[in-house]
């Protein structure tokens, strides 16, 4: 190796004699002045050129031009733009002209949360986009996980909004891949079975193509098709209520991918996060009910409630930007949440409750502040955990 | 669904929807091309929140005279990159001048320097985003990575030769960043404001 480095050069360009200098004809000379202004060829080249640009002076302004190009390259500068940025931006656009076809304001969290998201994969090099990735859930009110890479939980992210889609009317990203069932879970892993070596960054523009696409649809469609059913398969939801639920989704996964790489995440502003903690209350009592049904929750002393009167309630108080407070019904979805009759109290951040019913948290472990009936503050805690999936 | 769009398509599409005031469309936009806005509005004033500042107001413009960019002139990103350029270059020329004028030290021709020197440099970072990639990939391994123009070659699998030219074409686009007033240069991004 090291009598290779003393005498680096072979002379196929030209003739290196043993004591003298470089001999290189004009061709190879001037081939040679962007390597010779970026430093980049041998000293014998080096020395070959110099002596060259006393003697050509067409070779001399070029050599003088490139030299100074080369005090032109810099660094790329950060491309880590802070996410707060692109709603002041879009906000202020919008402000100086109020848009005629608006992105409806339940989309708004799933418009921002899918573009931090992808602002994260940015820089991404393979190291990143394979890195493992474990996925964490409820199930029966026991902790699940599954493996899988960055550039998996992408996928994953890619097949679930493609429930939206299909509801949509627009095209199935799974295409042809036949799940068992319509389910984000057998989705997703009808996804990954599908393609014959694991995902990579190339799941990205997908992915990314479709979050757009499903703006820009929902914003064509307008307030009035909030309501149109989007099926989960075991159970539906209205597509204003889906939008939420995916926003949500992705700001728990992206959590899943910097965890992964190491990197810092924030949780959503503190109106998308409203939203997302408001779905997750507005869902509650039916996922109790579905829990008692099946023998998951204290049937307690159940007493009948007319649709709509009010029942015993707890207090949901959510702190934190993002915050608020929620009345839950606890014998009945039908139920009305009231003050008057509420027998628990429970206090935690916007953020905890949303990695709760993540399944990111148990419910034993959650920071939570709490008073009152405490069997029904259990309840509650699992059922929130149990809305959780992969 | 579109799955390539070449950009002149796309470009033409956008200015459509932005034209037709359809709010998601100026998201797309944002995530296409804020990173570019912002990097060369940064370059050009050094600072964080003015390069901010900027890209709002590039997209502002945008968002309300889409009408302003006309496909057929240039592609959407050269146009974005030209009119970020102007706007970065005329807010540090009143920031300077401002300077100069409560007192500041410096003369005028150290302020034109200084805004022609920022007006460069930003010049030069587009270009390098916008050359061909085995040209940019030569040129980082040449001068970031340090590799001899003979490991470069091995690196890009291409002959020494090839390195060569790649590294000298690639020197002679960057060096027309100082070709300021050139005029035939995109419209705007030549033009120091």
């Amino acid at each position: 190796m090291s009598g290779h480095r003393s005498e680096p050069y072979d002379g196929r360009e030209g003739e290196a004699g043993p004591a003298g200098p470089l001999v290189l004809e004009h061709r190879v000379l001037k081939s040679l002045l962007g390597a010779w202004a970026l430093a980049a060829c041998s000293p014998a080249e080096a020395e070959a050129v110099e002596e060259h640009l006393g003697a050509c002076g067409p070779c001399a302004d070029e050599a003088l031009r490139l030299r100074e190009a080369v005090g032109l390259l810099q660094r790329p500068e950060s491309l880590d733009l802070d996410p707060g940025l692109r709603t002041r931006v879009l906000e202020s656009c919008l402000e100086r002209r109020p848009p005629r076809i608006p992105v409806p304001e339940w989309a708004a969290a799933y418009d921002a949360e899918t573009a931090r998201l992808d602002a994260l994969l940015q820089d991404f090099g393979d190291a990143e986009w394979h890195a493992p990735v474990r996925l964490r859930w409820y199930e029966a009110d026991e902790a699940s996980t599954r493996r899988t890479t960055v550039a998996g939980v992408i996928a994953h992210l890619l097949a679930v909004d493609g429930l939206v889609a299909v509801a949509l009317g627009l095209d199935d990203p799974l295409g042809d891949v036949r799940a068992e069932r319509p389910t984000p879970a057998a989705r997703t892993e009808a996804y990954w079975r599908a393609s014959r070596f694991p995902p990579t960054r190339s799941v990205r523009a997908p992915w990314r193509e479709q979050s757009h696409h499903l703006v820009r649809t929902v914003s064509f469609t307008g307030g009035g098709t909030g309501w149109l059913p989007v099926s989960y398969g075991d159970f539906e939801l209205p597509l204003h209520d889906a939008m939420l639920d995916r926003a949500f989704e992705c700001w728990v996964h992206a959590e899943d991918i910097a965890e992964a790489v190491d990197y810092p995440y924030e949780p959503p502003s503190g109106r998308h996060l409203h939203g997302i903690v408001e779905l997750a209350a507005r869902m509650l009592p039916a996922v109790l009910e579905h829990r008692r049904l099946h023998g998951l929750a204290s049937p307690v002393e159940r007493r009948l409630v007319a649709a709509g009167e009010p029942g015993r309630s707890l207090r949901l108080e959510i702190e934190g930007s993002g915050g608020g407070e929620w009345l839950i019904p606890l014998d009945s979805p039908a139920a009305k949440g009231s003050a008057e009759h509420e027998v628990a109290h429970i206090a935690l951040d916007g953020a905890e409750f949303c990695r709760l019913a993540a399944g990111h948290v148990s419910p034993r472990e959650a920071a939570v502040g709490q008073v009152g009936d405490r069997e029904a503050i259990r309840d509650v805690l699992l059922a929130a955990a149990s809305m959780s999936r992969m | 669904m579109t799955k390539k769009d070449v950009p002149p398509r796309w470009d033409r599409r956008m200015q459509q929807r932005l034209a037709r005031g359809e709010a998601a469309a100026l998201g797309e936009l944002y995530d296409r091309f804020a990173s570019l806005v912002h990097g060369l509005a940064h370059r050009v004033l050094g600072d964080e929140r003015a390069a901010d500042a900027i890209t709002r107001d590039v997209f502002a413009h945008v968002w309300q005279h889409p009408d302003t960019y006309d496909p057929k002139q240039c592609p959407l990103r050269t146009w974005l990159a030209a009119l970020t350029h102007r706007l970065a270059v005329q807010r540090l020329r009143t920031a300077e001048t401002a300077a100069l004028a409560r007192g500041g030290p410096g003369t005028t021709e150290d302020l034109e320097r200084k805004v022609r020197h920022a007006s460069v440099a930003a010049r030069a970072d587009y270009i390098v985003q916008s050359m061909p990639t085995p040209l940019r990939a030569a040129l980082e391994l040449a001068y970031f990575q340090r590799r001899d123009y003979r490991q470069t070659a091995v690196d890009l699998g291409v002959t020494d030769d090839e390195a060569r030219r790649r590294l000298r074409l690639g020197l002679q686009l960057l060096s027309t960043a100082h070709d300021a007033e050139a005029p035939d240069t995109p419209p705007g991004i030549g033009g120091a404001a």
